[in-house]
């Protein structure tokens, strides 16, 4: 199929930027999204241009490197996938696609369609630990009974893969669903309680020190989230919040 | 504590519970209002128990003035930082792809009940405060409910009032429910929360758009 693409170029942090049009022919569907933007630069590449910059890794869906804004939305229009398990066989032949970069305050673009994400890892380690001693006296998982629903919500939470999405998805560019299941993912367990009231005080605070907006219960997040974190863990943070605060 | 001000989620809360406050006071006053229709004496007899009582007028009116301007200047701020939030906006974004028009627009349905609350207070609050303190006029257990029929009598006004209540039920239809999430509540009863908001949110602005249409089409005839 042929496609126009009307793509981000910006040339580093400090310049302007703008939407580029290209136009491809030969996408096939079964190529991943990341693969077709593989053709264009080869292209590009042959004619002696400037490829177009992106994210990525793994390109199995597990890593959260890869990004883009597909048409006005983070890993396209697919549900559940991040941009590189997204196939071209959701689009058709004369279609245009607009891709964009992330955009938050607090995710300052690099070149091109690259964002800088690392408030997130800040926010991670403002509290997003145990400090457990694990190394060298590993004690067998199941000596402290906890409950399969708590397990199973954390496991859950834990399977967030820190791609940013949810804050590119929300009109309020708000980290909250990102924050929550990182915080979520130990609230739920007893290893997890040791540190829980400096914890969701101390990476909300990193939260709000990093620009990101405040959550209006839209749940744009939930719906774009490739890994289906659920609201479910705002309202946990929330409560983890609220009593760590009145806690003092 | 001035963490605590700035904090995003006590900023939620604070907006959570004053828009509580606010919805709770809804209904009572719609059950004051729907009298004017059924039992105009009743009206006559709880408004002027509303105007003339200590504890309504001097402690429970000003908390109800205090929780408006709460949850509006909250509403302010909050936008206000949400826009700094992604200073660079999108060129294509489509916001309806993942989230309700009510959900993402609050601030103009806000706004629009913020400016119907302008001219509801000029049109009562102004006119008691008028009748009351600075005519000095004596207490008149009966005239509540003339004046208020007579209120609806412009085409105007009826319509404004209209307008504004069905932007009302909108703002209802995300805030309600949306403020138990920002207190953390998202359990078995979430579903019921949503029936009751969705329920609340088109019966009480309904109720109050039947009001003024009703005084509108029976005016009293002197
Ligand atoms: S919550 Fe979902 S969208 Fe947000 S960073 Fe984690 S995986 Fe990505
Ligand atoms: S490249 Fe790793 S998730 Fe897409």
């Amino acid at each position: 199929m042929k496609l126009n693409l009307k793509i981000w170029r910006q040339k580093d942090a400090n310049s302007k930027g703008e939407l580029v049009d290209y136009t491809l022919d030969g996408v096939e569907g079964d190529m991943s999204f990341l693969e077709m933007l593989d053709v264009l630069n080869e292209d590009l590449i042959n004619n002696g241009k400037e490829p177009v910059h992106f994210d990525h890794d793994c390109r199995e869906g597990i890593c959260g490197t890869c990004s883009l804004q597909i048409n006005g939305e983070p890993h396209g229009p697919d549900r559940l996938v991040t941009t590189c398990q997204l196939h071209m066989r959701k689009f058709k032949d004369g279609d245009t696609i607009v891709i964009e970069p992330f955009r938050a305050t607090a995710f300052p673009v690099i070149k091109d369609l690259v964002v800088d994400r690392s408030a997130f890892d800040r926010i991670q380690q403002a509290g997003g630990y145990i400090s457990v001693n694990t190394s060298g006296n590993t004690v067998d998982a199941n000596a402290i009974p906890i409950n399969k629903h708590d397990a199973d919500d954390s496991f859950y939470a834990a399977t967030c893969i820190g791609c940013g999405a949810c804050v590119a998805a929300c009109k309020n560019a708000s980290a909250m669903l990102f924050t929550s299941a990182k915080v979520s993912q130990f609230a739920l367990l007893p290893q997890g309680r040791v540190e829980a009231t400096e914890r969701v005080q101390n990476m909300v605070r990193q939260m709000d020190l990093e620009g990101f907006g405040n959550c209006t219960n839209t749940g744009a997040c939930e719906v774009e989230c490739p890994k289906g974190i659920s609201l479910e863990n705002i309202a946990r943070m929330n409560r983890e919040y609220l009593s760590a605060t009145t806690k003092g | 504590m001035s963490g605590l001000i700035k904090s995003s989620i006590a900023r939620k809360v604070v907006m959570a519970l004053s828009g509580l406050f606010l919805v709770f006071f809804l209904a009572q006053h719609f059950t004051i209002n729907i009298t004017s229709v059924v039992a105009p004496d009743t009206f006559n007899e709880w408004s002027h128990f509303m105007g003339y009582n200590g504890l309504v007028q001097f402690i429970l009116q000003p908390i109800l003035i205090a929780g408006v301007i709460v949850h509006f200047v909250m509403g302010i701020a909050l936008e206000i930082k949400n826009n700094k939030a992604r200073a660079i906006k999108y060129k294509k974004y489509n916001g309806a792809a993942n989230a309700s028009w009510v959900s993402r627009n609050m601030i103009i349905t806000g706004l629009v009940v913020l400016a119907f609350l302008g001219l509801h207070f000029y049109d009562f609050w102004v006119h008691e405060i008028d009748y009351k303190y600075i005519a000095g006029n004596a207490e008149d257990p009966t005239r509540y409910y003339h004046e208020t029929v007579e209120k609806f009598e412009p085409f105007w006004r009826t319509a404004l009032y209209v307008v504004s209540f069905v932007l009302l039920s909108l703002h209802l239809w995300h805030g309600f429910a949306s403020s138990f999430q920002s207190m953390g509540v998202n359990n078995k009863y979430t579903p019921a929360i949503q029936t009751f908001t969705k329920i609340y949110a088109i019966v009480i602005p309904l109720g109050f758009i039947f009001i003024a249409l009703y005084h509108h089409f029976n005016p009293i005839t002197h």
